[in-house]
Formats: C-alpha cells, sequence, structure tokens
C-alpha cells in the first residue's frame, strides 16, 4: 500500500520529508493531467466537483420548477423528479462538498499550512484523483442507462432502492453502488494521505497546536470519513449481494408490485443503521473543513487571534468524536426500538454544546478585532448566520419527540439545506474569494464578489428559511405534488413557487461567480504575495502561486502559532507564523518610525 | 456595515415572520400537546439564543468596524467567559432534553386500555384491520398475500373474526387512546396524520407501533411520509374521528375475514341474465360502441368491474355533472340490486371475447407517449396489462377514444374526485403528470401500440370463478 | 453496532490521549523557538508505517462493521440457521498462520540484509497465502456441493461475505507481494527493499488476526 511514497531518509536528524523526491515532470500532460503535485491535483479535484457540482444544480432547478410551477413541464415526471432528488442530494453531499472540502481544499492547503514539499505518497495522491474521476463518470452515466438513475432518494433505503416502483433499480441503481464504490476506494487513497501528511510532514516548530484551524478541521474530518465510509462500502455490497445474488441481508419477504420475492428474514432497520453510522458523521465530514476554513478567515479579516484556539480544536475533536453516536437520531420514527430514543436523543444534544462554543468563538474572534469587509469576510460572517439558524432548527430534529411531527416534512429539508448546503457552501466561495489571490496570482472582482455574495446570501434564505414552516405545517418531503391535500393551505404554493423564483435567482447568479473566476485569472488585478496579510505558512511561499515543492530551498521554520494578529508591544499588525522572535525585534527597530504595517 | 444591516434585519424579521406567517401547526386533533408544549419550549429557546448571537454578531461587526487608527486587541482565551458560556450552554440543553424525553417515555408506552388498530401499507394504498370481538389480531405473514388473500393471513382461529377494510379509510372513536400497529407488505411507508403529530415507519418484515387518542371529531387525511417509490405523493388515506356510537355502527357494517372468505363468487349464468341491459348500448359482446360513448368492457378484469359498478350504484361516479356519459350510466347501475349481482355481471362480462380495437384517433405519438407511460407503467404494468395488487385496472385492449374521455376526467377532476373513489383520487394526482392534450394524446397513442394480453385475461378471469 | 463503537473509542482513546500529551499545559499563542529535533516524531514512527497504520484502521473499521452487521442481523432476524463450519478452515488456518511466520522472517532476513533467506521467506510466505486462499475457495466449493448456498440462509451468506472480504484483503497484499519479489528478481537490495518487506509482514500479520477474530466469530455463533 504505502510504498509508493518514493521518499529518502538521507540524514538521521533531517525531517523525514526535508528533501522529498520529487517527480518533476516535463511534458504539459505530465505537468497538469498526470501531475503530482499535490495544488495541481488539488485543482483537478476542484473543477471536477465544480463541474458535477453544476449537474446538481441543474436538478435542483429542475426540481424547483416542479414545486413551484406544478404540472407545466412535461420533462419532470415523477420519476424524473425522484431521480432528480436523489441525484442532487449524493452529488452535492458525497461528489461535492467532500471532494471540494477534502479533495481539492485539502490538497491544496495540508502541504502548504504544514510546511511541506508536497502530501507524502505523491503517487498515490495522483490515483485518488483519477478514482474520483471515474466515481464521477460512472455516476454521470447512470443518467443514460435504461430506466434512468436510482430514484431512492439519497440515503437509498432498501427495499425501494431495488424493488419495483421505484425508478433505475436495475442499471441506474448498480452504477451508483459502483461509483460509491470507487468514490471511496479513492478517497481513502487520499484520505491516507492527508492523514500521514498532518502527523509525519508537519515543518520543523509546527506543533500540534499551532496548526491553524483550516488543518484540524480537514485532518480531523478524513479521520471521520476514513472510519465511516466503510459503514457505506459495507452496506451497498450487502445490498448488492441481495439484489445479484438473491441474499437476504436487508430484504425482508415482501410483495414486489403483487408478486412474491424470493427474500426472506431481512432487516431494513440493519441497512439504516449501517447508512446513518456513515450518513451522520458525513454531515460533520462536510462541516468541519468548513469550521476551520471560516476561523481563518475570520481571524485573517478581522486583523484578530482566534478566540479560545485550544477549546476549539477540543471542539472539534470533541464533535468527531461524538458524530459516531449520534446516527440513529435519523431513524426516530423508523421504527427501530423506540427505546434507542432517549440515548440518541441525549448525545444528539450534546453534541450542540462543542458546536454553540464554536459559534461563541467565532463572534468573540471578531469581538474587539478591526473588521475588513473583505468578499471572504462577508461570507463568512453570512456563515455565522445561516450556520446558527440550521444549528438551532438541529435542536428540533435531534430532540427525539420534537422530531416526531417534524420528522420527513419540509422542516428536515430546511434544516439541513441552512446547516449543511448552504452554510458550507458559503465557506467554499469565502474560501476560493480567499485563497484564488494564492492560486492564480491574481484577485478577484471585488463588486462582481459582493453581488454574488448578497444574492446568494439573501436568496438562500428565501429558499430555506419559509421550508421550516410548511414543515411545522406539515407539508411531507420527496412529493412530487400536493394536489387536493386537505391539511395544506393553498398559501403554501404561493410560497413554493417564490421559492422557486429565489432558486432560480440563486442558481443564475452563480453564473456571475464563475464569469469572476474566468476574468480575474486573465485580467484580475495583481495579488503580490500576500494580499490578506495573513500569517499561514502559504502566504509566506517565495512565488505566488507557489511552484511544486511550495517553498524554496529551506523549508520554513515555525516559531509561533498561526493567529499571531495585533500581538501587543510590536509595530506589525501582524507577525507570520515563519517569523523568529528576534527577527520581529529587529523589524520592529527598523519600523520605529515608519506607520505600523496596517493594511490598507 | 450593509451585513451589519441584514444580520439584524434578517434575524427580526426571521423572528417577526414566525408570528405573522400564517403557516403553523395543523390545528391540533390529538392528545399529544405535549409535543406541540416541547416544540413551543424550543421555539422560545432557540428563538432567544438566534436572536441573542445575530444580535450580538451585528453590533460586533458595527463596533468594530475597520479603522486605521485602530488595532484588534490581543486576547488568546478568556478561561472563565467560556466556561460561562459552556455552563449556560449546557443548561439550555439540558432544559430542552428534559422535556423532550419525558414526553418521550409517554409517547413509547401505549396505555393499557388503548384498542389496537392495525395499518398495512403497500404501494401505494393503506388498508386496515381491527382484532375483532375477541381483541386478538390473527396471525399475519407477507408470504401467504396474493390477491385472495392481501392480509397475509394465516390459518388462524384468532383471525377468522379479525375485521378486513380494504379501502383507506378509517374511522376511530373520539377520546379513546388508539395503538397503531404497522407492518408493510412491500417497502418502507410512513403512516402520517398531520393533525395527530404521531407518526412511524412502516417496516416490511416487522411490525411497528404508535398511540394517540383523537380528541376531535372530524376528518383527517393520512398521507405517506416516507418515499416508498413514485405514487408515494399519491398515496394517501381518511381517517374520520367519530363518536363512539357512530363508530360501533360504522364497524358492524364492515366484514369480516370470515365473512368475506364466505362470499359466494360471482356467477357468470346468473350475469348473463343481468347483462342484457347493458348490451344495448356495450354491445352483445362487450365490445363497446362509439356512437353511443359505450367503453369496451370485454376483457377488462372483473374486479375492476365490480368496483366501478359499485362507484357508479353509490353516486361516487357518474354524479359529476360535466360527467355526461358517467350520467347516462348511473341507472344502469342502479338497477343490479346488490353486491351479489354487481359479481355476477362483472363475471359474465369476464366470459366475454376479447377482440382488438380499431385506432380512431392519430393525433398522439407513440413514441412520446412511450416516455409518458413510464408512469403508468407502475400501477398498470409495463404492457398495460393491469396490476390487481397496485389497484391499477388494464388499458391494454381499451379503445383510444374511450382513454382519452378518461383521462381528460380524471385531469379536470370530472371523474375520480369523490371521496369515497379512493383509487379515482389518486388517478386524478397522477393524471397531472400529463400537462396538455397532447400529452394525453400521445400516452393513448403509445397504449394503443401494447399487445392485447390474453392469455393472462383468461387465467384472471378462470381464478375469479374459481373463487 | 457494540463492536464497532468499542473499536472507535480504543481509537479515539488512543488519539485523544496523544493528542492531549500534545496540548496539555501548551499555551499556543507563545512564541518561542523550537530548538529541538526537525522531526514531529520519534524515529521509528515512519511515514510508511504511519500510513500502513491508517489503512489498518481504516481495514479493522470495515471488519468491525461487517461483524457488527453480522450480529445485529443475527438478533433481528428469526431465519438464522447456523452454518456447520467446514473442518478444511482448521488447516487454511495453519496455511496462513505459516504464511505470516514466513513472512516475518522475510522481515528479519532483510534487516540482516539475507538475499537468499528474504527470498525464501517471500516465496514460502507467499506459496502459504495463495494455498490459504485456494483452500478458502474450495471450502466455498464444498458448502455449495452440500447444498448450502448463499441465498438460503444468512448465517451462510455472512460466512461468504466476510470470508469473501478477507480474501480481498489478501489478494490485495499479494499484489504488493508480488510487486516486492519482482523488485528482488530484478536485483534490489534487501535493505532497499526494508520499509516494502516490513509493510508486508506486518499486513500479514493483522489479516491473520483479523482471520482469527472471525473465525473464532463463525465457530462460536
Amino acid at each position: 500500500m504505502a510504498e509508493h511514497g518514493q521518499h529518502s531518509v538521507p540524514h538521521a536528524q533531517a525531517g523525514e520529508f526535508d528533501n522529498m523526491e520529487l517527480v518533476h515532470p516535463k511534458t504539459f500532460l505530465g505537468k497538469y493531467v498526470w501531475s503530482q503535485d499535490a495544488k495541481v491535483i488539488a485543482i483537478q479535484y476542484g473543477l471536477t466537483a465544480i463541474a458535477i457540482g453544476l449537474v446538481a444544480l441543474v436538478l435542483s432547478v429542475l426540481m424547483r420548477l416542479q414545486l413551484g410551477f406544478p404540472n407545466t413541464f412535461s420533462l419532470i415526471d415523477p420519476s424524473s423528479y425522484l431521480q432528480y432528488v436523489t441525484m442532487h442530494g449524493m452529488i452535492m453531499v458525497v461528489y461535492l462538498l467532500t471532494a471540494l472540502f477534502l479533495g481539492a481544499f485539502g490538497n491544496y492547503l495540508i502541504p502548504l499550512m504544514c510546511g511541506a514539499r508536497d502530501m507524502v505518497f505523491p503517487y498515490l495522491n495522483m490515483l485518488s484523483y483519477w478514482f474520483y474521476l471515474v466515481a464521477v463518470l460512472i455516476l454521470v452515466a447512470s443518467f443514460f442507462v435504461p430506466g434512468g438513475a436510482t430514484g431512492a432518494g439519497w440515503t437509498l433505503y432498501p427495499p425501494q432502492a431495488i424493488s419495483p416502483g421505484t425508478p433505475g433499480i436495475h442499471g441506474g441503481i448498480l452504477l451508483m453502488f459502483a461509483s460509491l464504490a470507487v468514490f471511496i476506494a479513492g478517497f481513502t487513497m487520499g484520505g491516507l494521505n492527508y492523514v500521514v501528511t498532518v502527523l509525519q510532514a508537519r515543518t520543523r516548530g509546527m506543533t500540534l497546536m499551532r496548526l491553524p484551524l483550516t488543518i484540524w478541521g480537514i485532518f480531523m474530518a478524513t479521520v471521520m470519513a476514513l472510519l465511516a465510509f466503510p459503514a457505506l462500502l459495507v452496506a451497498i455490497l450487502m445490498m448488492l449481494c441481495d439484489m445479484l445474488l438473491g441474499t437476504s441481508f436487508f430484504m425482508p419477504e415482501m410483495l414486489n408490485l403483487g408478486e412474491p420475492s424470493t427474500h426472506e428474514g431481512g432487516s431494513p432497520l440493519l441497512y439504516q443503521h449501517l447508512f446513518w453510522f456513515f450518513g451522520h458523521p458525513e454531515v460533520y465530514i462536510v462541516a468541519l473543513p468548513a469550521f476551520g476554513i471560516v476561523s481563518d478567515i475570520l481571524a485573517t479579516h478581522a486583523r484578530k487571534n482566534i478566540f479560545g484556539y485550544r477549546m476549539m480544536v477540543w471542539a472539534i475533536i470533541l464533535i468527531a468524536v461524538l458524530s459516531f453516536v449520534v446516527w440513529a437520531h435519523h431513524m426516530f420514527v423508523s421504527g427501530m426500538n423506540p427505546y434507542f430514543g432517549f440515548l440518541f436523543a441525549t448525545t444528539t444534544l450534546i453534541i450542540a454544546v462543542p458546536t454553540a462554543i464554536k459559534v461563541y468563538n467565532w463572534v468573540l474572534t471578531l469581538w474587539r478585532g478591526n473588521i475588513r469587509m473583505t468578499v471572504p469576510m462577508l461570507f463568512a460572517i453570512g456563515f455565522i448566520f445561516t450556520f446558527v439558524n440550521g444549528g438551532l432548527s438541529g435542536l428540533f430534529l435531534g430532540n427525539v419527540t420534537v422530531d416526531v411531527p417534524l420528522a420527513d416534512t419540509y422542516f428536515v429539508v430546511g434544516h439541513f439545506h441552512m446547516v449543511m448546503a448552504v452554510a458550507p457552501v458559503l465557506v467554499v466561495f469565502g474560501a476560493i474569494y480567499h485563497w484564488y489571490p494564492k492560486i492564480t496570482g491574481r484577485m478577484l472582482d471585488d463588486t462582481l464578489g459582493k453581488i454574488h455574495f448578497w444574492v446568494t446570501f439573501l436568496g438562500t434564505y428565501a429558499i430555506f428559511y419559509p421550508m421550516h414552516f410548511m414543515g411545522f405545517a406539515g407539508v411531507p418531503r420527496r412529493y412530487y405534488g400536493y394536489g387536493e391535500t386537505t391539511f395544506i393551505p393553498d398559501s403554501i404554493q404561493t410560497l413554493n413557487a417564490f421559492m422557486s423564483v429565489a432558486a432560480i435567482i440563486v442558481a443564475l447568479v452563480q453564473l456571475v461567480f464563475f464569469y469572476n473566476l474566468v476574468r480575474s485569472y486573465f485580467r484580475g488585478r495583481e495579488a503580490g504575495p500576500n494580499p490578506w496579510q495573513a500569517t499561514t505558512l502559504e502566504w509566506q511561499t517565495e512565488h505566488t502561486p507557489p511552484r511544486h515543492g511550495n517553498f524554496g530551498t529551506e523549508l520554513p521554520v515555525v516559531y509561533r502559532w498561526a493567529y499571531d494578529y495585533g500581538v501587543p508591544g510590536t509595530k506589525h499588525d501582524f507577525i507570520p507564523q515563519n517569523m523568529a522572535p528576534d527577527e520581529v525585534e529587529r523589524a520592529d527597530r527598523v519600523d520605529q518610525d515608519a506607520p505600523g504595517r496596517l493594511p490598507s | 456595515m450593509a451585513i451589519a444591516v441584514a444580520v439584524i434585519l434578517l434575524a427580526m424579521g426571521s423572528v417577526l415572520f414566525f408570528f405573522f406567517s400564517p403557516w403553523y401547526l395543523t390545528p391540533l386533533a390529538s392528545n399529544w400537546g405535549a409535543i406541540d408544549d416541547t416544540i413551543q419550549i424550543t421555539l422560545w429557546v432557540t428563538g432567544a439564543v438566534f436572536l441573542a448571537v445575530n444580535l450580538f454578531l451585528a453590533h460586533v461587526i458595527i463596533r468594530y468596524r475597520f479603522s486605521r487608527r485602530r488595532r484588534s486587541q490581543y486576547d488568546p482565551e478568556n478561561k472563565s467567559l467560556e466556561l460561562w458560556l459552556t455552563g449556560l450552554t449546557t443548561l439550555g440543553i439540558a432544559g430542552l432534553l428534559a422535556p423532550g424525553l419525558l414526553v418521550w417515555g409517554s409517547f413509547v408506552s401505549p396505555p393499557d386500555d388503548a384498542h389496537e388498530v392495525e395499518v398495512v401499507g403497500q404501494q401505494w394504498h393503506w388498508s386496515f384491520r381491527f382484532p375483532g370481538e375477541d381483541g386478538r389480531f390473527g396471525s399475519v405473514h407477507n408470504r401467504f398475500m396474493d390477491e385472495h388473500n392481501p392480509f397475509g393471513m394465516v390459518d388462524d382461529p384468532a383471525g377468522q373474526d379479525d375485521i378486513l377494510i380494504s379501502t383507506p379509510h378509517l374511522v376511530l372513536p373520539v377520546d379513546r387512546p388508539v395503538k397503531m400497529v404497522l407492518r408493510s407488505k412491500d417497502v418502507l411507508h410512513n403512516v402520517k396524520v398531520a393533525n395527530f403529530r404521531a407518526k412511524m415507519d412502516m417496516v416490511p418484515g416487522q411490525t411497528s407501533f404508535f398511540w394517540f387518542t383523537p380528541t376531535e371529531v372530524g376528518e383527517y387525511e393520512i398521507v405517506c411520509a416516507q418515499l416508498c417509490g413514485i405514487a408515494h405523493f399519491a398515496m394517501r388515506g381518511r381517517i374520520e374521528v367519530v363518536d363512539q356510537e357512530d363508530f360501533d355502527a360504522w364497524l358492524t357494517e364492515q366484514p369480516s375475514y370470515a365473512e368475506l372468505a364466505a362470499l359466494a363468487p360471482g356467477d357468470p349464468e346468473e350475469g348473463e341474465a343481468r347483462y342484457t341491459s347493458c348490451a344495448a348500448c356495450h354491445g352483445p359482446e362487450g365490445q363497446g360502441n362509439q356512437d353511443l360513448n359505450a367503453p369496451k368492457l370485454a376483457g377488462l378484469d372483473a374486479w375492476y368491474l365490480e368496483r366501478q359498478l359499485a362507484l357508479f350504484r353509490s353516486g361516487a361516479r357518474g354524479t359529476h355533472e360535466d360527467d355526461i356519459y358517467g350520467i347516462q350510466m348511473r341507472p344502469f347501475a342502479t338497477m343490479l340490486p346488490d353486491r351479489q349481482a354487481i359479481a355476477d355481471v362483472s363475471a359474465y362480462i369476464g366470459t366475454l371475447p376479447d377482440r382488438p380495437v380499431q385506432a380512431s384517433l392519430d393525433e398522439g405519438d407513440p413514441e412520446r407517449g412511450a416516455r409518458r407511460y413510464r408512469t403508468c407503467a407502475n400501477c398498470h404494468g409495463q404492457q398495460g396489462q393491469g396490476i390487481r395488487a397496485t389497484n391499477g385496472p388494464r388499458l391494454a385492449g381499451l379503445s383510444d377514444w374511450y382513454l382519452e374521455r378518461q383521462l381528460q376526467n380524471f385531469r379536470k377532476g370530472v371523474r375520480g374526485r369523490h371521496r369515497e373513489d379512493a383509487y379515482g383520487n389518486q388517478m386524478i394526482e397522477m393524471a397531472q403528470v400529463l400537462v396538455d392534450d397532447q400529452a394525453v394524446s400521445d400516452v393513448v397513442a403509445y397504449i394503443m401500440t401494447l399487445p392485447l394480453p390474453r392469455v393472462e385475461m383468461a387465467a384472471v378471469s378462470s381464478d375469479g370463478v374459481e373463487e | 453496532m457494540t463492536v464497532t463503537l468499542v473499536f472507535l473509542a480504543v481509537m479515539m482513546a488512543l488519539f485523544g490521549g496523544w493528542l492531549f500529551s500534545h496540548s496539555i499545559n501548551v499555551r499556543p499563542w507563545e512564541a518561542q523557538v523550537t530548538g529541538r529535533s526537525r522531526l514531529q516524531m520519534p524515529a521509528g514512527v515512519t511515514a510508511s508505517r504511519v500510513g500502513l497504520g491508517v489503512f489498518l484502521a481504516v481495514a479493522t473499521s470495515l471488519f468491525a462493521l461487517t461483524i457488527s452487521a453480522y450480529l445485529m442481523r443475527q438478533e433481528m432476524g428469526h431465519d438464522w440457521r447456523p452454518l456447520a463450519v467446514p473442518g478444511l478452515l482448521w488447516w487454511n488456518s495453519v496455511c496462513l498462520v505459516f504464511g505470516s511466520v514466513a513472512l516475518q522472517s522475510a522481515w528479519k532476513a532483510a534487516r540482516r540484509d539475507d538475499a537468499g533467506r528474504l527470498r525464501l521467506g517471500l516465496l514460502v510466505g507467499g506459496g502459504f497465502t495463495i494455498a490459504f486462499i485456494l483452500g478458502q475457495a474450495l471450502a466455498w466449493w464444498q458448502l455449495q456441493a452440500r447444498g448450502i448456498y448463499l441465498s438460503a440462509n444468512p448465517a451462510n451468506a455472512f460466512f461468504f461475505l466476510l470470508t469473501a472480504l478477507h480474501v480481498l484483503h489478501l489478494l490485495g497484499g499479494l499484489f504488493a507481494w508480488s510487486r516486492s519479489l519482482l523488485r528482488l528478481q530484478r536485483g534490489a537490495t534487501p535493505r532497499n527493499m526494508l520499509p516494502s518487506i516490513e509493510l508486508c509482514a506486518l499486513y500479514w500479520h493483522f489479516l491473520l488476526v483479523v482471520w482469527g477474530i472471525l473465525f473464532a466469530l463463525l465457530l462460536t455463533t
């Protein structure tokens, strides 16, 4: 497994990876396609994830068209609607957010922020991306097989996932299984890299407690993903056996539209346990990197040290650990032993404590700061607001009794979109605005960025906040249409139309973002090495964008944590992590009469 | 600063939206006021935190906005502040959790005096079973289910008096706790009545339960709350909550398992005599007559004919003012005196020869129709042969003009709107998939290309006779 | 899920304890020169070893979850008919033990720079492993021949699933093993081979332990 790490250990005392032998290909293909440079792999991951994410975005617009203006579009029948629901969910959760946070941001930031030249197993890293690409292609292919993609919901619950009455029970679900299996294999290769790089390849002085929170978030998310994805793998393997070999792991005696099935005695609940054992940690796999990244954006743009760093680290770890013992809160009304409800409601609400602490500490980081209203900062504040909303609505669903009337209604849809769709996506955008200057050497356009932020932030709130009220009114989710339902007031239809219009606007404004990405790449303002005047190592590289190998001839040595903004007694507004204490003093003497190096 | 204003406005607006929005919990109709209370508590606590955090955030954004002359204050930690915040949060969480767990305690323990009703879910239909006089349900198993034994009753003395309700309409007495025992024939379902608050998934291969006490007389809609396939959204039912006397009266009208088993099957010979009045319009061989707007009957399944005749007879079909030909049909159906007469005439129609029909319309494009038809295929079969289990009648071999008219009637709610016509209700929902007249023509054109299911037809009718 | 939770608890306790030892009494905001070793980890903890460790954790998670599913399915269903484990598995187990021992001796030989014994150890180890896999296949075939089919009973299905997962992991190991063998044939020195031989040996020991647990599980339930 691990012997791909082509490294040499020439000196006992030097770090294992100080003089990593990097593969420096000369050809275009070698540099940009079969690249082993984590930064190139990161961009490959990012572009692929965004491309497939766009597919999922279009699917969501199609769903909203049907919900807002029912029975107007002949393209959308109940089968396609369910296929949109399923593929939208699966793509967004696994193929977009997981891949983007861990594959793209993880690959780009881990080596740079830890002060490493590259990931420790570059070949494996490259393989990881190609596996991911194959997984995405298989997934896309499933739209085109007879019967189309699976429409079982992203949870793929048996029996319906593989019994008649659900779209895509032949080719569609098979390709979904195949795609997930390939994704998991690819992710495991990448994940090994991320974990081992953080553990082994940190530069001199980069102790665990000096790691930027971004790295902590990505690191813990990777650890969780490595431990949780096997649950999904086992579950789909077993369902595959049920489907193809006639075993009865999950399939009970049942009828298939009137015809008796050959299965006997299987337990659909067993699948749900396995699925959510993966599925709940998955929520935090998406959330933790967002937590980490947003902490760094807040600190940098508020020119303020992060408040309660140690608490933040332990909160991340506590959330990671607890998230493995809360899975059954997705199953309060699943028909499992109802006494589990007591246990899982308790563990679920306990997890709210470290999460709340993180929110407090973000706000307290801003407190007494010197807040620059840059575009990344806007997105970070948007994240806090959205996340507070989504986190609080989680207290309804995690508390077993309150969950009963709200489960499987639009309240759930509103909640999880706030907390694990909009909030992390706002962070993704913030992070792109934040790191784009390092990745390309040019700044993204501010005005376009602000338009993008305002429409996205307000628009998504307009889509998802009213959904909670539909949930209170009892509107069930995953419905193709509501027809003549006695308990749903007609005004809900107006609300649905409003939400659909908002969704279309939000989808369209993403074009502004893509335009900005492309335009700034060629015509953006030159960024310089450290436009945000940030302390972390990626901003201290010799070249911008950093070359293969990241740093110059010498790896940086770290003397301090990542949050030395506005340190008392120094002239400087910020001190980079690799600035030695005596260097700071020297710089202070030089700058004695010059104005403080405050950002403009 | 715009962001601070936005945060303030959004936070206040969200809270105001809560107070002034017309959308909130449906009127409570069960004993689960305690669940509503836990929602209320959670709303107050989370609302307060939501406002506090966001207003403080907005304050911070304004107060500590960027200034060239100022530097941020360096404070890495504040142990006591962090402890206080953690402590207060823990208290708040405990305050939410405690009532939740208390109510859950009663949610999972049905009272001893609760009477039991079994709810059976299937794609995409509800049915119910009462334990009968002995108060015990007879054993059931999915393995024994077929079209003659839809509940999967095992040969069990306790099951003989079980009362079986095959239509998705349930009646419950007011103010008496009821334990809903849930099971499923095929995939996962979830029986949900918004006004009762309680709900639970039904899982094939096991039973689950929830309990509640209906407290308000009235009529409530059952919806399915667990994705169960393409007609998930059309899986509806109804619970009527009535006084104890009305309930008792209703229950005694419902057939028990033993009674259903003892019903005499339809007799085609008896039916032949009754058919003479039908023959005038529908033709002596049930071949139909377009000039008289009488559809073809030959080849239709007996169960479907029985259902439709019963609907015509009771006025659940053929009473809508725009249903001209349905109104014409009604008096003939009311001439059939009882259930047995309906069964007889249906059995007779089953013996009539099924001949292909001529296409009379040509606006439809069968290829486009094929794509539309994939929705229909789930209940009516890939070949339009009809599926008993989904209550989807046969479509193949019917006249196109008849199919088109009925689909239009369903789309417009001319047919199937009556509250007693449960499958008609469902078909109204499904017919909305056909967004315009062209879509109707297309799907009808496709159905015309489907082969006549002769062999299966024979098998079904002979089964019907043997019963 | 108890099995998985216990495994995770152990993992998290180890990790948490290690982290605690790194964070207790650390005041991260204090800048200082770290003059000590450039290594973040003790010298023996190489990246490839850590990498293998992490991979083994993933594999353990996979097996723990499958075992959890096994135990839960046994409890949930009412149709569990225990399977008479074929006696052949005892012989297979012995093969796997020998395979592990042989690879251990190969590791030892690599450290001593003894090319001959290294090759012998590798060949014998791989041979025994292939024998094990063939033995497992034979056991499957025997069961089929006795009319014990995969689909007939969950106990059978789990027997096939667990053994198949284990064999798949061994096949992955054999892939790495064949690469090492190839390198040795091409004249790599034992000392250069040490890291990969060491990983192979550790991986084999891990799979032996997993097999022991699976076998015990199959025998006792």
